[in-house]
């Protein structure tokens, strides 16, 4: 690593007036840390946000669960208000990774194999920064890609919480994070079906999927689509036309485990 | 004696206790004041000329206390390759030199040019990116059948990138192709044998310091055998004296093959410390382990099979090409060859064998042995190709193996490939293989797959391997380039405690356990009075160090002969005190007698009258008890197995999962019968990683793809089931004292043959016409294969 | 350079830390506690798996700076007072858990975090628990088997061979 001071604040305000320059906010560093150890990245500061108490916890009112961005996957595995969410939580990673990692620094990441932005996206989550609220579909803007400005943080993220829904992961074997990932969320105002994992374009959503199963909510209504391999990531643990079957096979399944 | 610590106990292992209260002492552990921290320049490029290196701007760098090239190197030597390969027509192979640091060229991505020696590794890294290095990319040279077509050279002066064309055996050649060409039926299957990266957990560490007042070196580091590192150094790299240089391998966390070798990195912190009369370090991260590690396998072969219309094996021809990277590492050269080509004749009578191996140089780490070490790539070719020719002539391939198995009758059986089995019953193997796995129930386990919508399948394998490496007077004729003897010093002390000095280092096969049952068993003591010492040229006499499967038929019998020794001189200490002549003198639990009398004097007075001869008649006795003895083996041993295991397949995405797994081995007399499981249990997991997880990948710029945990896959918990294990059906090696033949490589080379047949099952079970997939079996490759089929 | 002070083994520890130091390099350099391992670089292996506040953490994916105030536990305090090893170490030696011992620290840590939160896990259980805990020496079967042992369970039906 190259050489950076680290400041704990406590407060998001205190946060955010150390976020100057090439400051670099650090919330539980399981991915940044790896970076910073290959010295692919050289901030002058860390500002932590672990010892930020307003920023941590899950809260759950008229069907809306929020949680702080910093709050680690492991409370979120452990909450169940939103079960499909706490699945997902608990499968990030491995255990010790869970206690460290956090929601608000995964979706800032924005990594296109991680599997909270599915979540995100699918459930059309909201994501409150310390400057205003970005829907979903407009906080995703492509592969490491996020609306976050410099200085702004994730403080929480809003989560209607559906009717029904369910996560897939299928693994890259290797590093555990998803090779195709979706997630499938019917709400009253119809089905949301979020991938990761796939897309050279990072999280995005599979609309045929969402008007194929808003009509009928089942693994058979989806039968007869396809996926474009196009924009399908290739690399050494899958094919592009693999991941894009992949994608078809992981939304029947978690239509299934949904329904 | 108590039953519980000899031979055949499953004794507890004493080593445990540190490890797992934090006290083992690794050599990354081993810090003093004073030290400095080397860190190396690595290539970028897998090939390319070095046109300068200027180190001016990193050596003024806060913190920088030296920087070395490969110019600091020239007047030294090279790392040599221990085992000189003839080609077929009778040249012997090429041998580029392998400097210390790159020299006018880098090699393959990883290739040190450079290293800094700072106060702190930041310090370094930080200088290390001051370097201003022009190198000048080359295309590289990845792929082995491009590397001999083409006319880019890893090595310009050789003029080629094949290191040699080894024919074995070359008298067979015309006779296993006529038994081919008139065959009934040929079974044919190219493979590739996967590029593994061995992966011990540790990652390679040395640490040097350098003793001005007399002019003495000490190394610590990441061995498998420090005697032969010592000796590399010493008469090959840097010319120290051997008896001024002590090489320490200490607690080593695991090795399988990746540090049996002498690596450039021990050589460079030697020089250093002498440089800045301080003690230097490095440690590896886990990175620099992908790229400069020796990795494993990298073949592509191609196997023939030839049968009669009864399903008799009438030849097997194999032509192979064997990836050795840029270098040629310390065994690189008899892994494909030694290891590999005399083991082609599998367990069977099969009258005629041939194999053709071509070892090419590619812009790539260097490749040397892996846990089973061309074993491994043996066993898959012949049992991959086996159950093939099973399924192509409709025949069960437990009773296709059974036809052709060698019987227990026929022992000493000299295969076709050139070696002599001293022992085996390989029938006898599978019957227990059958039982223990409950074939019988395969049918019913299938249908409640099928009702789960996934695919069943069963596969099994037979092997044989050639261990306790090995006879010195048989691979010198083979053209190995050192003996393969090993040594143990048994030291009694005054008080009767003891400890055994041996040659064979142990970094998780638990000498420290099993090696006192031996000693215990024979003097009737009890093994916690007695204590290795392993790892210390300083303290050992000699060894060659552990590695194929060799530790205990080789150093242990070392063992038993110090001891035997020792009983010997005992007896005559035990005479003199007892008035009788050495002829009298019986030894039994502890204690020696007079015969016919009832005169007797317990171990323990003896061991104190040795070091305290006051009435010794010095011209017979002399004081003392410490006996060596150097054991150098009269043949290989033959461990063998039948393995079998279960796979689901799901159809959907190509997952495969093992589901159940059984191993029966026969490796002789089992000494600790809890650790050979262990060994074989983590033989499998490594096996069974091959087979289904884990690859090397290079691009074709010579990059590698698979460079960290995150793309190369090693087996996890979740991965693997409990595995069956069972080595009750031994049959004593019939030439070591011991009778045992050696258990650490067997699970790694019998379960990917295993697997893979099991996959193939499975699928055709499936109706999906896949009669091959290369190794690793992803989900993604089953799915293309199932696709294409 | 940042003050830092917390509780390790029970012991409170204080010391000048670069931001950049990692608790890992902390325990090691500036503590002197080796057992806890570094075995990668990318927060996968496990080897350096510390408790902090009671929960497992992978000291090498985590600042010193950041366990200020904290409780952490390491493998040389799990012993019992009187030396002798605690159930989950006994477990692992009586089921030869561990080959080279390198991962071990880790495993005997992550296995404490896992018995916390789940006291009779399942085959299953333990061995997803273990996802971030690499071993290339075992085939985890004798891990697996210890881990279910260190919980109290009979592992007799489980095959010793």
């Amino acid at each position: 690593m190259y050489a950076f001071d680290i400041e704990r604040p406590t407060t998001v305000a205190e946060a955010v007036a150390a976020l100057t320059g090439e400051a670099q906010a650090l919330s539980g560093g399981q991915t940044l840390i790896p970076t910073l150890k290959a010295r692919l990245a050289s901030p002058s500061k860390l500002v932590s946000l672990s010892g930020i108490s307003e920023m941590k916890g899950l809260c759950a009112s008229d069907g809306v669960l929020t949680i702080g961005g910093a709050t680690c996957h492991a409370d979120v595995a452990a909450d169940g208000t939103f079960k499909a969410l706490s699945e997902l939580a608990a499968h990030i990673g491995d255990p010790a990774v869970r206690n460290r990692g956090t929601i608000g620094g995964s979706i800032a990441n924005n990594d296109p194999a991680a599997c909270y932005p599915a979540a995100v996206l699918g459930a059309g989550a909201t994501v409150v920064t310390n400057r205003r609220e970005i829907a979903a579909d407009d906080f995703f803007q492509g592969m490491f890609e996020t609306a976050l400005d410099d200085g702004e943080l994730v403080i929480a993220v809003k989560f209607p919480i559906p009717e029904a829904a369910n996560y897939q992961k299928f693994v890259q074997p290797a590093s555990r994070f998803a090779l195709v990932g979706v997630f499938v969320a019917k709400t009253s105002e119809g089905v949301r079906v979020a991938v990761t994992g796939a897309s050279n374009e990072g999280v995005f959503r599979w609309r045929e999927a969402e008007a194929a199963l808003s009509a009928d909510f089942s693994a058979a209504a989806l039968d007869g689509l396809t996926v474009a391999a196009d924009d399908m990531i290739a690399d050494l643990h899958g094919s592009s036309e693999y991941r894009a079957h992949l994608v078809k096979v992981m939304t029947q399944r978690a239509v299934k485990a949904a329904a | 004696m108590p039953k519980d610590d000899g031979i055949g106990a499953a004794t507890l292992r004493r080593e445990d206790v540190r490890f797992l209260t934090g006290a083992g002492q690794y050599t990354d552990d081993i810090q003093a004041s004073g030290e400095a921290v080397a860190v190396f320049a690595r290539s970028n490029v897998a090939n390319g000329v070095i046109k300068s290196i200027d180190t001016s701007q990193a050596a003024a760098m806060p913190g920088v206390l030296a920087i070395f090239t490969g110019e600091d190197f020239t007047e030294v030597g090279g790392n040599p390759a221990g085992w000189l390969i003839n080609s077929r027509d009778g040249t012997p192979m090429h041998e580029p030199k392998r400097p210390v640091l790159a020299h006018g060229k880098v090699r393959h991505v990883g290739d040190a040019y450079a290293a800094v020696i700072a106060e702190t590794k930041a310090q370094a890294m930080d200088a290390i990116e001051a370097i201003e290095a022009d190198i000048e990319e080359l295309p590289a040279v990845v792929n082995m059948k491009e590397a001999l077509a083409g006319d880019t050279f890893v090595h310009d002066e050789i003029g080629t990138n094949q290191c040699f064309d080894w024919g074995w055996i070359e008298d067979n050649r015309a006779a296993t192709d006529a038994a081919i060409k008139g065959a009934h039926h040929v079974t044919k299957l190219e493979l590739v044998n996967n590029r593994l990266v061995p992966n011990a957990m540790e990652p390679r560490s040395s640490r040097a310091e350098y003793h001005r007042g007399n002019d003495e070196y000490i190394l610590h580091t990441t061995s498998q055998n420090p005697h032969l590192t010592r000796l590399l150094i010493s008469a090959f790299v840097l010319g120290i004296p051997e008896n001024k240089l002590t090489v320490i391998a200490p607690d080593v966390g695991g090795g399988f093959g990746s540090k049996i070798y002498h690596y450039g990195e021990e050589a460079l912190v030697l020089a250093a410390a002498k440089k800045l009369n301080r003690p230097v370090t490095w440690t590896a991260d886990r990175t620099e382990a992908f790229l400069t590690d020796a990795h494993g396998r990298d073949h592509v072969t191609t196997i023939e099979l030839a049968l009669d219309k009864e399903g008799n094996f009438l030849a097997f021809r194999t032509e192979t090409l064997a990836n050795v990277g840029a270098y040629l590492s310390n065994f690189s050269t008899a892994t494909p060859t030694f290891l590999h080509g005399t083991l082609m004749a599998g367990n069977y009578t099969v009258p005629n064998v041939y194999v053709n191996v071509k070892a090419v140089f590619t812009n790539t780490a260097p490749v040397d042995a892996y846990r089973g070490a061309g074993r491994p790539e043996a066993t898959y070719s012949l049992e991959r190709v086996i159950d093939m020719a099973a399924r192509e002539m409709g025949m069960d391939p437990i009773a296709l193996r059974r036809k052709n198995f060698i019987k227990s009758d026929q022992y000493p059986f000299a295969s076709a490939a050139g070696l002599e089995y001293d022992s085996g019953n390989y029938d006898a193997l599978m019957d227990k293989m059958e039982s223990v796995a409950d074939i019988a129930g395969f049918a019913a386990r299938r249908k409640e797959s099928e009702a789960k919508g996934l695919l069943r399948g069963f596969g099994v394998n037979a092997y044989i391997e050639a261990c306790g490496i090995a006879p010195s007077n048989l691979v010198g004729v083979l053209g190995s380039r050192v003996g393969l003897y090993d040594a143990a010093t048994v030291r009694v002390n005054a008080t009767g405690n003891i400890s055994v000095m041996v040659g064979a280092h142990s970094h998780g096969q638990g000498h420290e356990t099993a090696f006192p049952q031996v000693v215990a068993d024979m003097l009737g003591i009890d093994a916690t009075s007695i204590d290795i010492v392993h790892g210390d040229t300083s303290k050992i006499p000699f060894g060659m160090g552990t590695y194929g499967s060799r530790s205990l038929a080789v150093c242990g019998s070392a063992v038993v002969r110090a001891t035997e020794k020792v009983i010997t001189k005992a007896k005559k200490i035990a005479a003199h005190m007892l008035e009788v002549t050495d002829q009298d003198i019986s030894f039994e639990d502890g204690i020696f007698s007079a015969i016919g009398t009832n005169k007797t004097v317990p171990f323990g007075e003896v061991a104190l009258k040795a070091y305290i001869p006051h009435d010794f008649p010095l011209d017979q006795i002399e004081p003392g008890l410490e006996e060596t003895a150097f054991y150098d083996p009269a043949n290989f041993t033959y461990p063998s197995g039948a393995y079998c295991c279960e796979v689901e397949v799901d159809p959907e995405t190509g997952k495969v999962r093992v589901d159940r797994f059984a191993a029966v081995d026969d490796f002789g007399n089992v000494i600790n019968p809890m650790i050979v499981t262990g060994q074989v249990h983590g033989g499998l997991g490594q096996g069974i990683g091959q087979a289904l997880l884990e690859n090397t990948t290079y691009d074709e710029d010579g990059q590698l793809l698979s460079a960290s945990y995150m793309d190369y896959t090693m087996p996890r918990a979740d991965d693997l089931p409990f595995f069956k294990v069972d080595h009750s059906q031994g049959t004593p090696c019939t030439h070591n004292p011991l009778g045992v033949k050696g258990c650490g490589e067997a699970g790694a080379i019998g379960s990917p043959p295993t697997v893979i047949n099991a996959v193939i099952d499975a699928l055709q079970s499936g109706g999906k016409n896949v009669t091959h997939i290369d190794m690793p079996v992803t989900p993604h490759r089953v799915w293309t294969a199932m696709q294409n089929a | 350079m940042t003050k830092v002070t917390m509780t390790v083994n029970g012991v409170s520890v204080s010391r000048d830390v670069g931001g950049n130091t990692l608790l890992s390099a902390f325990l090691r350099e500036d503590l002197r506690l080796t057992g806890t391992h570094i075995g990668c670089d990318t927060s996968q292996c496990g080897a350096c798996l510390v408790h902090v506040d009671g929960v497992a953490v992978k000291s090498c994916t985590m600042f010193a700076a950041e366990a200020e105030g904290a409780d952490v536990a390491t493998i040389e305090g799990q012993a019992n007072e009187d030396g002798s090893l605690n159930v989950i170490q006994q477990a692992f030696q009586d089921h030869h858990g561990l080959q080279c011992g390198f991962c071990t620290p880790g495993m005997v840590m992550t296995t404490a975090a896992l018995l916390k939160e789940n006291p009779k896990p399942s085959e299953a259980e333990v061995r997803a628990y273990l996802e971030g805990n690499i071993c290339r020496c075992t085939g985890y079967h004798n891990i697996v088997k210890a881990v279910l042992a260190a919980s109290g369970q009979d592992v007799s039906s489980i095959a010793a061979e």
